[in-house]
């Protein structure tokens, strides 16, 4: 219990964040027409290329000798790097058939 | 100094971010948040590079690494994603979230490197020395990066007809263990010999690829957008672990929010197909009940018809109704498809075009085929007002669609597809229907539309039947 209020306490920030982000999420895609589900699934899946930020932490606080540390920071940062540029453009096109035309 | 503008481009990466998803639920502003999305992160990203610093003040190095990984993968992201055709498009997305899901276990795997780096040699288990939340945020972004990265392989396989369904009794109970077996291998890492974790932490990380590709192969190919969808908020909460591991809050809040409205969407997918998302993953679509239905059906007769007659019937009807489904997007068939109904037009026929909302293999795949091809807007009519419609036209024209027209769907409670809401084609004067053999549509059932009376069947390939359709037309 101790541990559990101490956890609480020390990661209150972090912790108010993920709630209001969960409602967050729900809220905000909450009146979606059928049709933008692709897209929008498209969209969301470049923006958790976030996770290209840790990549290139990981890659750039990695020391010169420690190669499995590089190698595997890198693989890390060229997959990241395809989830964001790809999943982006790949939006793009996809947004791009729905522009009207007169 | 240095450290408030990066908090400064993380805070905006945030924001666009929601902006961006806020934008992405809106036909009219779906690109422009698109492109806000991506300019948030494009700063949040070269803040990173540029700005960030750690704990004990050094800025980052390596910098010949990360901008040869940045470089490559924009070069092969951005060929591929501008190369690859409008139908497979979805299975473009499986992969890129794969990809993302196996940064995110990378992350993990080298974050746990240096945890056992620090501490094989001093320490009897990490649970002395290493704090459990640490532990548990780096094993949790391996676990589910590991699922979403291998899901996501097997879902790309499937949709590009590489993988085969595959189920088999007890499947999900191995499926239960294969998890269980995961989550006790990871827990157990933490309280064992520091010196062999990294061999525990191997297994674990390859037994959540197991699991991966255990929970996505018996799920049907026509359910793969879900999945998709899935995983694709799987990976969101393997960035935001990441987030908490570098206490980053662009991470936390990108990862979590897209993990949300990732598992709203999944939701809202299976919702339009009238299933519950249960359904779908332990349903396995298409296997012993469909069987069942075939073997019913099987003596059914139907009628072929010709091109010749088929230009008639639609050339003289009055209001002509178009059904596209899969058959289309494969043939690629859309801009002859817009020449016939402006052809029709001409000739003074009404002609719209009917939506199921999960036509095709993704939700909107017909909305934006059509689009491509210059069908305007108002000319798509949607499930409910197609269903209005149907009753006063004289012809329906179905182009490889199949489980959206199913009656079977209304009628038959065995049905794998029962209670999903189909297009009621059956209340038209006539159905012609364009297929390429009598092979039955993705759920693998038989459908019992095309034996009904007033069915036709007009065999081929979309493109090349609709190219003779127009010039039958143009000739009359």
């Amino acid at each position: 219990m101790q541990n559990f209020l101490q956890f609480i306490t020390e990661n209150q920030q972090m912790i108010y964040v993920v709630i209001l982000m969960i409602f967050l999420g729900i809220e905000v895609i909450g009146r979606v027409p059928s049709v933008l589900h692709t897209p929008l699934m498209s969209g969301a899946n470049a923006i958790h290329g976030v996770v290209i930020i840790g990549a290139i932490i990981v890659m750039g606080k990695s020391n010169d000798d420690n190669y499995l540390a590089l190698i595997l920071g890198f693989l890390s940062v060229v997959l990241g790097t395809l989830n964001v540029v790809g999943g982006f453009v790949v939006t793009d096109r996809m947004l791009e058939m729905f522009k009207k035309k007169k | 100094m240095q450290l408030d503008i990066l908090t400064v481009c993380y805070l905006i990466g945030s924001v666009t971010f929601i902006l961006g998803l806020k934008m992405l639920s809106n036909p009219a502003t779906a690109r422009k948040g698109n492109l806000i999305a991506a300019g948030g992160m494009g700063i949040a990203i070269f803040g990173t590079i540029f700005l960030y610093q750690t704990d004990n003040g050094k800025g980052l190095h390596n910098y010949v690494w990360i901008f040869s990984g940045l470089i490559i993968g924009s070069i092969i992201g951005t060929l591929a994603a501008k190369k690859v055709k409008m139908t497979s498009m979805p299975e473009m997305v499986s992969l890129f979230n794969g990809m993302g899901g196996a940064c995110a276990a990378l992350i993990s795997a080298v974050e746990f490197d240096h945890v056992y780096r620090e501490f094989r040699l001093d320490t009897n288990s990490f649970a002395d020395s290493v704090p459990f939340v640490h532990y548990f945020t780096i094993s949790a972004g391996a676990i589910i990066g590991g699922i979403s990265f291998a899901g996501s392989i097997i879902a790309w396989g499937k949709l590009n007809g590489r993988i085969k369904d595959f189920s088999f009794n007890g499947q999900h109970i191995l499926n239960l263990l294969v998890l269980g077996f995961v989550l006790s291998i990871a827990g157990f890492t933490y309280w064992s010999h520091a010196s062999i974790t990294n061999i525990w932490f191997l297994i674990t990380l390859l037994s959540a690829f197991v699991y991966g590709v255990l929970f996505v192969l018996p799920i049907g190919g026509a359910d793969m957008p879900v999945v998709i969808s899935l995983l694709n908020s799987f990976t969101g909460i393997a960035a935001a672990f990441g987030g908490f591991l570098y206490n980053n809050k662009v991470m936390l809040t990108g990862g979590i929010l897209v993990g949300a409205a990732g598992t709203l969407l999944t939701m809202l997918m299976c919702k339009a197909m009238n299933r519950s998302l249960m359904n779908v993953l332990i349903g396995s679509f298409g296997t012993k009940n469909a069987k069942a239905t075939v073997g019913k059906q099987q003596g059914g007769n139907y009628k072929e018809i010709t091109i010749n007659d088929t230009a008639t019937c639609m050339a003289y009807a009055n209001k002509v109704m178009i059904v596209p489904g899969y058959g289309l997007a494969v043939a690629q068939a859309q801009h002859v498809c817009h020449e016939l109904e402006k052809i029709l037009d001409e000739k003074g026929v009404q002609v719209s075009y009917a939506i199921h909302p999960v036509a095709g293999r993704m939700p909107g795949h017909m909305n934006v085929l059509l689009a491509e091809a210059d069908v305007s807007y108002d000319k798509l009519l949607e499930m409910e007002q197609a269903n209005d419609e149907f009753k006063t036209t004289d012809v329906v024209l179905i182009l490889g669609a199949n489980d959206v027209v199913n009656p079977a769907a209304k009628s038959d409670a065995a049905s794998p597809i029962y209670g999903m809401p189909i297009l009621e084609v059956e209340l038209a004067k006539s159905v012609i229907v364009n297929k390429r053999s009598m092979k039955p549509g993705y759920a693998g059932i038989e459908n019992d539309l095309f034996f009904q009376p007033k069915t036709s069947m007009l065999f081929g390939d979309a493109k090349k039947v609709l190219q003779q359709l127009v010039s039958e037309i143009k000739n009359l």
